[in-house]
């Protein structure tokens, strides 16, 4: 006969209590992400116009005015950073899953993995010490000139974007089956070439997915900016010049005394979370259906 | 342990009268050696993996290589293209001639040699990004040839060889990887002769299918051993005695006997060749 231990009743109890804790912690972590957005929207949503978006900032108490200025200006970074970063980032995880030897690649990992932790505003110093205060001048030709600029803007968070994309190219790169680099090479066909029509192009959407999570994790950064871009009131006609950044002038606006310029951060965050949970909404999109096959 | 190398009688005896495709296929006059192997060792790290092997393989012939896993078969197969090169630790010594060339003259580039030496795998393996068309012809697109109407000339005639057309002629554009097992599998030989090597290798290529489309394959084998010098390693020793010339058995990673395959299944020499194919171990 199947007889229940005596404390029966209070083990079920038990499990009831710590299974619905469980629960209670899963909502908490959701519930932020609901927070954050219901509030942007209502503090936002109602200076959101057709002027955010294409007028430049109007001065403390004049009504109206927008961020044109600041939403390029954040596109034109991510671009820069794009620039620098993808290139850097994609070829450093083939190298990593393709040619390097375990020794170099457990080394490189390694920093790449410390690289990821390095706070960003500590990037953003750095790139002031060594670029902003000295520009990047090579065999005495100019490349980046002293002096804030979206160029050192740019730098920075493509700093912050490598390490990212390195690790999620390689990491994409390695669970292509070797079946697929064993055919190709057995046709003969040039160890650059299989890697880059055969293994890269299996993989391309797992490595476009870690470029968008990285574009999406730095586009929201602050501090590297601070002492790098700078920000700026009016439209950058030069690269080389301070620029301004979404972020920035949220950072700017909030800080200020004025009621319309908190208005206007309100609806800065709201544009700049949109933007990342449309980036995010694409990843999603792009790895749909195979969780495992990327 | 005595290997035994017959190659005066590999150009004298006829094959066996049981593959009429091959008896009456004519035979060139003089039958050269496609691959010459001398005292070949091959090591991954410490793990000495194929031991002084030598043996000629004869050109235009089906030469069958058996043997238990893990006995040296594949590695030995992969020596003749290079694709061994491919395991980090990997280490070689002794000369594999190919038509008389020596396959790891250090100014030989290995794509080429794999150009001349094709390849098949045990597991089927279309590229996943393309296309049945895209597939058969990736080895010639990605060695520089973008003439279509050659590529498409091509494409079919291989399919063609590899018996697959007909049931893939209207569906060029599908992918690959949409086809059978069976068929992918020919699919990956109609990729492999497409590029028009010399040699073809065969790393088990029928392990894995079902026994219709295994005699498909073996049926496929045979047709292509007259215009290609065919290497296919096997554990399945009905195949090697089905599909083969000659046949070569090794064991813990010697080569133990070579013979034409009638001799070596009816009169083995060797006492662990006989255990083996009566079936007592391995």
């Amino acid at each position: 006969m199947i007889s229940n231990p005596a404390n029966h009743a209070m083990r079920k109890a038990v499990s009831r209590c710590i299974s619905g804790i469980t629960l209670l912690c899963a909502c908490l972590v959701v519930a932020p992400l609901a927070l954050v957005f219901f509030h942007l929207v209502r503090m936002g949503a109602s200076s959101l116009n057709l002027d955010f978006f294409t007028h430049l900032p109007a001065g403390p108490g004049e009504p109206g005015g927008g961020m044109a200025n600041a939403i390029i200006g954040t596109l034109i970074l991510l671009g820069l950073a794009c620039l620098i970063g993808v290139p850097t980032g994609v070829l450093g995880g083939v190298y990593l899953s393709e040619f390097g030897s375990p020794r170099v690649n457990w080394t490189v990992r390694f920093l790449c993995d410390i690289l990821n932790g390095v706070p960003s505003i500590i990037w953003g110093i750095v790139i002031n010490g060594l670029v902003v205060m000295h520009g990047i001048v090579i065999c005495g030709r100019v490349i980046i000139p002293r002096g804030f600029s979206a160029y050192s803007g740019g730098l920075a968070l493509a700093c912050l974007m490598i390490p990212l994309v390195m690790r999620t190219t390689e990491e994409v790169l390695v669970l292509v089956p070797n079946g697929y680099r064993e055919a190709a090479l057995a046709l003969g066909i040039a160890r650059w070439k299989t890697t880059v029509h055969i293994v890269m192009k299996s993989a391309v959407r797992g490595i476009l997915t870690g470029i968008l999570l990285a574009l999406a994790r730095v586009a929201g950064e602050t501090a590297p900016l601070l002492f790098t871009a700078l920000g700026n009131s009016f439209w950058n006609n030069n690269l080389a010049k301070p620029i301004a950044a979404l972020p920035l002038q949220i950072f700017q606006y909030a800080n200020s005394a004025y009621a319309n310029w908190h208005r206007q951060a309100w609806a800065g965050a709201l544009v700049l979370v949109g933007f990342i949970l449309a980036l995010n909404v694409t990843v999603r999109f792009l790895t749909r259906g195979k969780p495992v096959r990327v | 342990m005595e290997r035994i190398q017959d190659i005066e009688s590999a150009s004298t005896v006829a094959p066996a009268a049981a593959f009429p495709l091959k008896a009456s296929a004519p035979h060139a006059p003089a039958q050269r050696n496609a691959f010459e192997v001398t005292t070949l060792n091959v090591w991954y790290g410490q793990k000495h993996a194929v031991q002084d092997c030598t043996l000629n393989i004869p050109e235009r012939t089906i030469t069958a290589i058996i043997g238990p896993s893990g006995c040296g078969k594949s590695t030995f197969l992969r020596c003749l293209n290079r694709m061994h090169e491919l395991v980090p630790r990997a280490r070689i010594a002794g000369t594999i001639r190919f038509f008389g060339q020596d396959l790891y003259a250090p100014q030989i580039d290995p794509a080429v040699v794999r150009r001349r030496i094709g390849m098949v795998f045990q597991k089927s393996n279309p590229f996943p990004t393309m296309s049945i068309a895209e597939n058969v012809t990736v080895g010639l697109r990605l060695n520089g040839i973008g003439n279509r109407a050659y590529l498409r000339e091509r494409m079919e005639q291989s399919l063609r060889m590899a018996a697959l057309w007909d049931e893939v002629k209207d569906d060029l554009g599908k992918p690959g990887v949409s086809l059978s097992g069976g068929q992918q599998q020919r699919l990956c030989i109609a990729r492999a002769i497409a590029t028009q090597p010399e040699v073809l290798l065969m790393d088990e290529p029928a392990s894995a299918l079902d026994p219709i489309a295994t005699m498909k394959v073996e049926e496929l084998i045979h047709q292509l051993s007259r215009d290609y010098t065919i290497v296919i390693v096997t554990h399945n020793m009905q195949q090697a005695s089905r599909v083969s010339d000659k046949t070569a058995f090794f064991y813990l990673g010697r080569l133990i006997e070579y013979n034409d395959t009638e001799k070596l299944f009816t009169r083995p020499r060797e006492k662990q060749t006989e255990d083996y194919i009566s079936g007592r171990f391995g």
